[in-house]
C-alpha cells in the first residue's frame, strides 16, 4: 500500500510541476466544450429570407411580420419579380423566399382557398425542410387564427408536443454528445503518454528493477489523472446548464458516478495505448487521431446509428461514448433514473475491466 | 554460491536486414564482495550483458543466476534484491533530490532512515541540495544521487553501467573511493567502464570486446601477462614516425599514447637498437625512447590484436 500511495504522489508531482499540461488539461475542456457547443449544431436560426409579395395586402403584410419576428428568420429582401428571386438565390444571400400571389387576401376570404409558395435553398436538404416547416407552421398559426371566426367543418388539427425538448433546442442533443467527445479525448491523451513518458526517458529501467508489480504501476498513474477528470466533468457540467442553458433534469450524483466510470474507462484506454506506444508523439497521435473520429461518428449525437449499414451499427458498439451518450440523455435530459442505464453502465464497467486487464497482461515486464 | 555466474550467454540484435552480434558466448563469474569491472570500448556488449543481468533482457542463450536465481526464471527475487544504476540519468528531473531518494526507498518496501549509515557518505555531499531538482543537479551530482537511490534498500549485488562517463576527473576518483567503501559493506558491485584507467581500481576485470571476452583477471594479473618488451618514443613528427616503425617487419604493434608512441615488438632482440636507427635518420628531432611498464590499455590492445 505505502508502495502505491508513493507511485501516487510521485504521478501527481509530475502533474503538478508540469503547470503548462495542468493549465492546458483543464481548459482544454472548457474551451472544447464552448466551441463545439456553439459550432456543432443542426438548429436553424436567423436564416436569411426574401419575401416577393404581390398583393400587398392586409393578410400577406401580418404573415410577413409573423415570419420576420420568429427568430428562425430574417427578412434581408423584398424582391419584386421571379427572376430577382432566382438572382438572389445565386448569390446565396437567402435560404428561402416566400412567394404570395396576387389577390391573396380575396382568394383567402372568398373562395377559402389561397395559396403560398416556399422555395427553399434545397442545396442542404436538411436546412430545407426545417426551414419550410418552421414557415408553415407559422402560416398554419395564422390560418387558424382567421377560422376562429368562420365556421368551417372537418378540420384537422395536429398537435405536437416535442418532449424532453420543447423548445428543439439543439443544445439539449448535442451538450451529452460533446460531453462525451471531450471527455474522451481529454482523458485518454491524459493517460495515455504516462508510461510512454516513462520509457522515453528512461525511468521505467530503475522502475522495472524494482519490486513494483504492473497493476500497481498501472493503477497508480491513472488516480492522479481521475481528479483532474473529475475537475473537467464539473466544469463540463457547470457550462452546460450555465452557458449552453442545458438543465439536469435527473440526479446530478448519479450524472457523476455514471461520468466517473466513463472517464474511469477513457483513462483504461489511453494506458492501453501508452502501452503499446513507443514514443510520446505516437501516444498522443493514436489517441487524438484514432479516437476523434470514432467517437464524432458513432457515438450517435451527429448521425443517427440506427440509420447505418448494419456492419457500421455492429462497430459502434464498442466505442465506449456510444453508451455514455445514451446514459448522459437518459440522465440529464430526460430524467430517468439508474433503472433505465444499468445495462449500459455494465457495459462500460464491462469495458474498463476489459481495458485495465489488458493494460495489465501487455504490460511490458522487460525492456524488448 | 556466487552472486553472479554467467554461461554462454548470447545475445543478438535484429534489424531488418541484418543481425548484430551483441554478446558471444559470454561466460564469467564473480566472487561475493569483489568489485568486477567490465571493460571495453563503446559498443562491445556491456550494456546488454548488464539488461541481461539485472532481467530486463532476455538473453537468446545461455543461462545466467544472480545470487543463485535465474535471471529468466525467478526475476521477481532478483528484482528485490539488487541495485541498478543504469548508463543513462534515469531518475526523475522534476523530483528533488529528497523526493527521488524517498521514493525509491518506498518502493523497495524500506525508508531512508533504516539503511541511512550505507549512503550517508555519499548522501552527505548532496544533502545541502536536497530541495532541488534532480535535473538541476551537476553530473557528478546526479551520479551520486544514483547510487544513493540504488544503494537505499541495501542490494546485495549492485550493477553500475558506466557510472563515470561524463563526469570529471575529481569526481570520478571520489566515486571510486566510495565503491571501495562500499565493498567493506559486504556489496558485490560490478561496474562496467570504458575507462582503462578504471581497470586497475577493480578487484577482478573482465576485458570485452565486440562481444567477446578477451580476458578475465586480476589487473595484476592482466599486466603480468604481457611478456614483450614495451617501448615508448617520442620524437616532432609523431604522425611520420608512425608510418616508418610500421613499416619495420619486427614491430608487431605500434599505436599513440597521449604523448607517445608505444611499440611491441615481436621478439625481444635488438629491440632498442632497430628503435633508435629509425630515430636516427635525420628526419625527426627531439627524438625520446624509453623501456616502459605496460599497462591496462597495453593489455587490451595486445589482446584485440590476436
Amino acid at each position: 500500500m505505502k508502495q502505491f500511495l508513493i507511485f501516487v504522489k510521485k504521478e501527481w508531482l509530475h502533474i503538478w510541476r508540469d503547470r503548462r499540461t495542468l493549465f492546458i488539461l483543464i481548459w482544454m475542456p472548457i474551451v472544447q466544450i464552448i466551441l463545439y457547443g456553439f459550432a456543432l449544431t443542426n438548429e436553424v436560426k436567423n436564416s436569411n429570407i426574401a419575401i416577393f409579395d404581390q398583393s400587398r395586402d392586409e393578410a400577406t403584410l401580418q404573415i410577413s411580420d409573423e415570419i420576420a419576428a420568429s427568430h428562425y428568420f430574417n427578412l434581408v429582401k423584398n424582391v419584386y419579380s421571379y427572376k430577382d428571386i432566382g438572382a438572389t438565390f445565386r448569390k446565396g444571400k437567402i435560404r428561402m423566399a416566400i412567394v404570395f400571389p396576387k389577390n391573396f387576401r380575396y382568394d383567402l376570404l372568398h373562395s377559402n382557398r389561397a395559396q403560398i409558395q416556399l422555395i427553399a435553398d434545397a442545396s442542404d436538404p436538411n436546412t430545407a425542410n426545417t426551414l419550410t416547416n418552421y414557415a408553415s407552421s407559422i402560416i398554419n398559426d395564422y390560418q387558424q387564427a382567421v377560422n376562429q371566426n368562420a365556421d368551417l367543418p372537418y378540420t384537422i388539427n395536429t398537435q405536437v408536443r416535442m418532449l424532453y425538448n420543447p423548445e428543439l433546442k439543439g443544445a439539449y442533443g448535442f451538450v451529452p454528445g460533446v460531453m462525451a467527445l471531450v471527455l474522451m479525448l481529454v482523458c485518454t491523451m491524459m493517460t495515455s503518454i504516462a508510461i510512454v513518458k516513462e520509457k522515453e526517458m528512461g525511468t521505467m529501467e530503475v522502475i522495472l528493477v524494482s519490486p513494483l508489480k504492473p497493476f500497481r504501476i498501472i493503477i497508480a498513474k491513472a488516480v492522479p489523472y481521475l481528479f483532474v477528470s473529475l475537475l473537467n466533468i464539473v466544469s463540463i457540467l457547470l457550462l452546460s446548464v450555465y452557458v449552453l442553458g442545458v438543465p439536469i433534469v435527473g440526479s446530478i450524483w448519479l450524472l457523476m458516478a455514471e461520468s466517473t466510470l466513463f472517464t474511469l474507462t477513457s483513462l483504461s484506454l489511453g494506458i492501453l495505448i501508452s502501452n503499446s506506444a513507443q514514443t510520446q508523439q505516437t501516444a498522443m497521435f493514436i489517441s487524438m487521431m484514432s479516437l476523434f473520429l470514432p467517437t464524432l461518428l458513432f457515438s450517435g449525437f451527429l448521425f443517427p446509428i440506427e440509420n447505418m449499414p448494419w456492419p457500421l451499427q455492429v462497430i459502434s458498439n464498442v466505442v465506449p461514448s456510444k453508451w455514455y451518450y445514451i446514459i448522459v440523455k437518459n440522465i440529464m435530459i430526460k430524467g430517468l433514473g439508474f433503472e433505465s442505464v444499468w445495462q449500459e453502465t455494465t457495459i462500460l464497467v464491462g469495458m474498463t475491466a476489459a481495458l485495465l486487464g489488458m493494460s495489465i497482461y501487455k504490460f511490458k515486464i522487460r525492456l524488448a | 554460491m556466487q552472486p553472479v555466474v554467467v554461461e554462454h550467454i548470447v545475445q543478438n540484435y535484429r534489424t531488418k536486414k541484418t543481425v548484430v552480434a551483441a554478446l558471444k558466448d559470454v561466460s564469467f563469474t564473480v566472487n561475493r564482495g569483489e568489485i568486477f569491472g567490465i571493460i571495453g570500448p563503446d559498443g562491445a556488449g556491456k550494456t546488454s550483458l548488464f539488461r541481461i543481468l539485472t532481467t530486463l533482457l532476455l538473453a537468446e542463450s545461455g543461462t545466467a543466476t544472480v545470487d543463485g536465481f535465474d535471471v529468466v526464471k525467478d526475476y521477481e527475487q532478483i528484482r528485490n534484491r539488487i541495485g541498478y544504476m543504469p548508463g543513462r540519468f534515469s531518475l526523475y528531473q522534476d523530483l528533488s533530490v529528497q523526493e527521488n531518494l524517498e521514493f525509491f526507498a518506498t518502493i523497495f518496501n524500506t525508508t531512508i532512515e533504516k539503511n541511512y549509515d550505507l549512503i550517508k557518505e555519499i548522501y552527505q555531499q548532496i544533502e545541502p541540495f536536497k530541495d532541488r531538482k534532480a535535473g538541476a543537479l551537476s553530473g557528478g551530482m546526479k551520479q551520486k544521487l544514483a547510487l544513493c537511490c540504488a544503494l537505499i534498500h541495501k542490494p546485495s549485488v549492485l550493477f553500475l553501467d558506466e557510472p563515470t562517463t561524463g563526469v570529471d576527473a575529481v569526481s570520478r576518483k571520489e566515486f571510486w573511493e566510495m565503491l571501495h567503501r562500499l565493498k567493506l559493506q559486504d556489496i558485490t558491485i560490478l561496474v562496467s567502464t570504458a575507462y582503462m584507467d578504471e581497470a586497475s581500481l577493480c578487484d577482478r576485470v573482465a576485458l570485452i570486446q565486440k562481444g567477446q571476452i578477451l580476458s578475465i583477471d586480476t589487473p595484476k594479473g592482466i599486466i603480468s601477462r604481457f611478456k614483450k618488451p614495451l617501448w615508448a618514443i617520442r620524437a616532432n613528427e609523431m604522425f611520420k614516425l608512425m608510418n616508418a616503425i610500421k613499416e619495420d617487419p619486427s614491430v608487431e604493434s605500434c599505436y599513440p599514447f597521449g604523448q607517445y608512441h608505444h611499440v611491441v615488438f615481436k621478439t625481444e632482440k635488438d629491440s632498442k637498437e632497430k628503435l633508435e636507427n629509425i630515430g636516427k635518420d635525420g628526419r625527426y628531432t627531439d627524438v625520446e625512447i624509453k623501456p616502459i611498464e605496460p599497462n591496462i590499455e597495453d593489455c587490451f590492445m595486445e589482446l584485440m590484436t590476436n
